[in-house]
C-alpha cells in the first residue's frame, strides 16, 4: 500500500493506527509499570500496617536505642548486654568486616598458589591442585563450615585437657582446644606510639623512594636497590625505635580460669570454622580465575620477553602478570563480593556477624522490616564500595594497555 | 674393476628413541624432576600424600563400621560400645540406617512410591533432554519444564485424585534440595530473560525498575533474601494468611536465582552483534518476533555454560534453607546429629562427608556436562 501511495504521489503519508506508534506504546508500557509497582508497594504497606496493628507492634527505628540484653561471644569494641541494639549491630558489622577481610587475604593467597600450581610443569603438583579445586568448588560452603565446626574443631582437646597439660608444662603459652586457640595478647606500653609513628613514616618514605627510584631508572637506566631500602625503612627503623623507646611491649598470657581460660588472646572455633571454610571455598574459584588469566596471555608475549633478554622471574613480573591482571580483576571482584556475602553464613555456627546479631534482634524485638532493611542497606553499600574500589583498580591496570 | 658403489642390502634396525624421551624414566624426569625446585616440590608432595592418604583411606573404609542398628556399633569400649579404645573411623552404618530419611525426610514411608515415581519421570525426561542427538527437544523441554512441575505438585502434595495429603513440613532430604533447585531453575529462566530484556530496553522507567531489582538482590546475601521471604512475606500479604513455609523458601530462592540469571542472559544479549537486531528490524519483525526468533536463540546458546554455572550455584545455595529451619539434605543430616539413637563422636563427620559427596556428585556432573556443551558449541562456531 505504502509503495503504491508513494508512486502515485498522493501527498499524505499513509495512515498508521495510533496503536502502532512506538513512542505512545512505550509511554503506555511505562505507565503500566509504575501503576503495578505502586500497587504492589501500596498493597504490601497496607497489609503490613494492618498486620503490625493486629500484633500491637509499631514500625520505626526507635528500638535501636533500647537495651540489647544479650551477650556476644566475640567483639572488638566494648560491648556488654547493657549496650544498645545499635551497638550490637555495630559489633556485628565489625565482625563481618573482620572475617571478610581475613578471608579475602587468605583466599587470594591460596587461590593464587593453587591457580599457578595447576599450570605447573610438575605433573603431581598440577594434579593435586586440580583435585583441590574440583572438590571445594562443588560443595556448598555451608557444608564446609559445618565440616570444620562439627567435624574437625569439635574433636580437638577439651579445655580440661588443656588445664592438665598446663599443670605438666607450666611454660606453655599457645593452646589449641575445642573452644578455640589461645595465645598471649600484646599489651602496648607507653611510648609504643613512637614505634607506630616510625612505621607510618617508614611506609611513606619507602613509597617516596620507590617513586624517586623509578624516575632515576628512567633517567639513567640504573635501578637503585628499592627492596633493600624499603625493608630498612619499614622494618628496621621501627625496630630501632622500639629498642630505643625501652621495649614498651609486654605479653598478657592466657591462664586457666574457673571454667575457661582467662586473659590472653583467643580466637573462637566459630570464627575459625567460618574463616577456614570461606577462604578454602573462595580460593578454589580464585584459582580458576588466576589460571584463566595466565592462560589468557598469549604465548608470544613470553617468547618476546625472553627474546629481549628478560629473565623468567622478570618475565612473569613485568610482562605476564600485568596483562593477566586485566583479565583476572573483574571476576576476582565478584568473588570478593561473594565471599563478603557468604560471610553471612556465620549465623549457622553462631559467629556474631551482622546477620546473626540482626537475627537475634529480629527474634527478640520483632522488628523484621527494620532489621532486613538495615541488612540490605549495609550489604548493598559494602558491595558498592568494593566494586567502586575494584573498578578504580581495574581502570588503573587497564591503562597498561596501549 | 672393482665396484666402488656400495649398496646396502638390508635396513639398519631402527634406533630406539632417546631414553629421556619415551621411557617411564624420561616421563618422570620431565614431569616430576625437571629442576631442583621441581624435585623438592615433588618430594614434599609425595611425603604429604604418604602421610595423609593412608590414614584417610583407613578412616573412610578399612576401620569404618558398615553394619549396625544403633549407636553402640560405632562406640569404643570406654564410650559404651564394643570397639577397641582409640578407634576412630567412619560410621557408615548410621548413613545406611538413616538413608531413607536423608533422601525423603519424614515423607510418610507407605507413600514413598510418589517421590520415587516423580524421580523416575524426572530422569526419563532429563536424560533425552541432555543428549544432543535425541530429537524433539521442544516437546521434551515443555514436558520437563512445565509438565513435570505440575505432575510433581499433584503427586507429591496429594489431596486430590484420592491421594493422601502430605504436608510440606514432612518433606525433606535430597528430595527438597532437588525440588527447590529445580523450581528455582524453571522460574529463574523466563524471569531472568524478562529482567534482562527489561534492563536493556529503551524505556527509562522499566529499565530503572529492572536495574534496581537486579542490583538489590545481587548485592545482598541469599540468607537475607530467605529471611525476607520467610519473615516479611507473611507480613506483606493479607492479614490472617498462612502462606506455606516451603512456598516461602521457593519464592526466596526463585527471586534470588532470577536476578543472577538476568545478568548471565544480559551477557549473552550484549554479545549479539548489532547487525542482527537491525536485520530483524529491516525484515519488519516486531519486538516480540525479533527477540524470540532472532536474538534470544543466539544469545541463550552463547551463555549456556554460564546458565549451567548459575544452576550449580543455585543447587549449592539451596543448602542455606537449613538456616531458616527447613530440612533439605544438609538440614536433615545436621538434624540427625542430635538423634539420640546415633550420637557418637564420629557421626557428624560421617554424615557431613556423605552429604558433601552427594552434593559433589550433582555439582561435578553438572560442571562436566557444561564443559561438554561448551566444547560442542565451540566446534559449531568455528566452521
Amino acid at each position: 500500500m505504502a509503495i503504491a501511495d508513494a508512486r502515485t504521489g498522493s501527498g499524505d503519508p499513509p495512515k498508521v493506527s495510533l496503536l502502532y506508534n512506538p513512542a505512545l506504546r512505550s509511554y503506555v508500557y511505562q505507565i503500566v509499570t509504575i501503576v503495578v509497582i505502586a500497587w504492589v508497594i501500596w498493597y504490601a504497606w497496607h497489609n503490613a500496617s494492618q498486620n503490625l496493628a493486629r500484633a500491637n507492634m509499631t514500625a520505626g527505628f526507635g528500638f535501636l536505642n533500647s537495651r540489647a540484653g544479650f551477650d556476644v561471644a566475640q567483639s572488638l569494641i566494648a560491648y556488654s548486654s547493657d549496650s544498645t541494639y545499635f551497638r550490637a549491630l555495630q559489633v556485628g558489622l565489625i565482625n563481618t568486616l573482620v572475617v571478610s577481610a581475613a578471608g579475602i587475604v587468605t583466599a587470594t593467597i591460596v587461590g593464587l598458589l593453587v591457580g599457578i600450581g595447576r599450570l605447573s610443569q610438575n605433573w603431581l603438583i598440577a594434579r593435586l591442585c586440580t583435585v583441590y579445586v574440583e572438590i571445594f568448588r562443588n560443595i556448598p560452603p555451608l557444608l564446609v563450615i559445618f565440616f570444620w565446626y562439627l567435624g574437625v574443631l569439635a574433636l580437638l582437646p577439651s579445655i580440661r585437657t588443656i588445664f592438665q597439660h598446663l599443670e605438666e608444662n607450666p611454660d606453655a603459652v599457645f593452646f589449641i582446644s575445642n573452644r578455640g586457640i589461645y595465645m598471649p595478647a600484646p599489651v602496648f606500653g607507653e611510648g609504643f606510639g613512637y614505634v607506630l609513628t616510625a612505621f607510618a613514616i617508614g611506609i611513606v618514605a619507602a613509597i617516596a623512594f620507590a617513586i624517586w627510584a623509578n624516575a632515576r631508572q628512567r633517567a639513567t637506566g640504573k635501578r637503585p636497590p628499592v627492596l633493600m631500602v624499603s625493608l630498612g625503612l619499614i622494618v628496621l627503623m621501627p625496630v630501632v625505635v622500639f629498642l630505643f623507646a625501652g621495649m614498651p611491649l609486654s605479653l598478657d598470657y592466657a591462664i586457666p580460669g574457673s571454667f575457661n581460660m582467662r586473659g590472653g588472646m583467643s580466637i573462637g572455633p566459630e570464627f575459625l570454622a567460618l574463616f577456614l571454610a570461606l577462604s578454602l571455598y573462595t580460593a578454589s574459584f580464585i584459582a580458576e580465575i588466576v589460571r584463566a588469566g595466565i592462560r589468557g596471555v598469549a604465548k608470544g608475549q613470553t617468547e618476546a620477553s625472553y627474546a629481549l633478554g628478560l629473565r623468567p622471574g622478570q618475565t612473569t613480573r613485568l610482562v605476564v602478570l600485568p596483562q593477566a591482571l586485566r583479565i583476572i580483576i573483574p571476576p576476582l571482584t565478584s568473588q570478593y563480593l561473594n565471599l563478603i556475602k557468604n560471610s553471612s553464613l556465620a549465623v549457622a555456627v553462631g559467629y556474631a556477624d551482622l546477620v546473626a546479631v540482626g537475627g537475634t534482634i529480629l527474634n527478640q524485638a520483632g522488628k523484621a522490616i527494620e532489621i532486613i532493611a538495615i541488612w540490605m542497606l549495609v550489604y548493598v553499600s559494602i558491595s558498592l564500595v568494593t566494586s567502586l574500589f575494584m573498578n578504580w583498580f581495574n581502570a588503573k591496570m587497564a591503562l597498561v594497555e596501549r | 674393476m672393482s665396484d666402488i658403489s656400495y649398496v646396502r642390502e638390508r635396513f639398519i634396525p631402527a634406533e630406539s628413541p632417546p631414553i629421556s624421551d619415551a621411557s617411564a624414566y624420561g616421563w618422570i624426569r620431565r614431569n616430576l624432576f625437571a629442576s631442583w625446585s621441581d624435585s623438592v616440590l615433588t618430594i614434599v608432595a609425595i611425603l604429604a600424600i604418604l602421610y595423609y592418604l593412608p590414614p584417610a583411606i583407613d578412616w573412610l573404609f578399612l576401620s569404618a563400621v558398615w553394619t549396625g542398628t544403633d549407636r553402640t556399633a560405632c562406640l569404643t569400649v570406654d564410650q559404651g560400645g564394643a570397639l577397641p579404645t582409640g578407634w576412630s573411623g567412619a560410621c557408615w552404618a548410621y548413613v545406611g540406617d538413616r538413608f531413607v530419611q536423608f533422601m525423603f525426610g519424614s515423607y510418610p514411608r507407605d507413600q514413598l512410591w510418589r517421590p520415587l515415581l516423580v524421580a523416575a519421570v524426572f530422569v526419563a525426561l532429563l536424560v533425552p533432554f541432555l543428549i544432543p542427538r535425541v530429537p524433539r527437544k521442544g516437546l521434551n523441554a515443555l514436558l520437563l519444564l512445565v509438565g513435570l512441575p505440575i505432575f510433581a505438585y499433584i503427586l507429591l502434595l496429594g489431596g486430590r485424585f484420592g491421594l493422601r495429603h502430605v504436608e510440606t513440613s514432612l518433606w525433606g532430604g535430597l528430595m527438597v534440595t532437588l525440588i527447590l533447585s529445580f523450581v528455582g531453575i524453571v522460574i529463574s529462566l523466563p524471569a531472568g530473560i524478562l529482567l534482562a530484556l527489561g534492563r536493556r530496553s529503551q524505556m527509562p522507567i522499566l529499565k530503572t525498575a529492572c536495574i534496581v531489582f537486579i542490583e538489590l538482590i545481587r548485592g545482598v546475601p541469599l540468607i537475607t533474601v530467605l529471611f525476607m521471604a520467610s519473615v516479611l512475606l507473611p507480613l506483606f500479604l493479607e492479614p490472617g494468611n498462612n502462606i506455606d513455609k516451603f512456598l516461602r523458601a521457593l519464592i526466596g530462592v526463585s527471586i534470588f536465582a532470577s536476578a543472577y540469571m538476568a545478568e548471565v542472559i544480559r551477557g549473552g544479549l550484549q554479545a549479539i552483534p548489532k547487525g542482527q537486531y537491525e536485520a530483524a528490524d529491516a525484515l519488519g519483525l516486531n519486538y516480540f518476533h525479533k527477540m524470540t526468533f532472532i536474538v534470544l536463540p543466539q544469545a541463550i546458546k552463547l551463555v549456556i555454560p554460564g546458565i549451567v554455572n548459575t544452576f550449580i550455584g543455585m543447587f549449592k545455595d539451596t543448602s542455606l534453607v537449613t538456616i531458616i529451619s527447613m530440612y533439605d539434605l544438609l538440614g536433615v543430616v545436621k538434624a540427625s546429629f542430635g538423634d539420640s539413637g546415633w550420637i557418637t563422636p564420629v557421626t557428624p563427620l560421617t554424615g557431613l562427608i556423605f552429604a558433601g559427596f552427594v552434593f559433589w556428585l550433582f555439582c561435578f556432573g553438572m560442571s562436566r556436562y557444561s564443559a561438554f556443551v561448551e566444547r560442542r558449541l565451540d566446534t559449531g562456531h568455528k566452521r
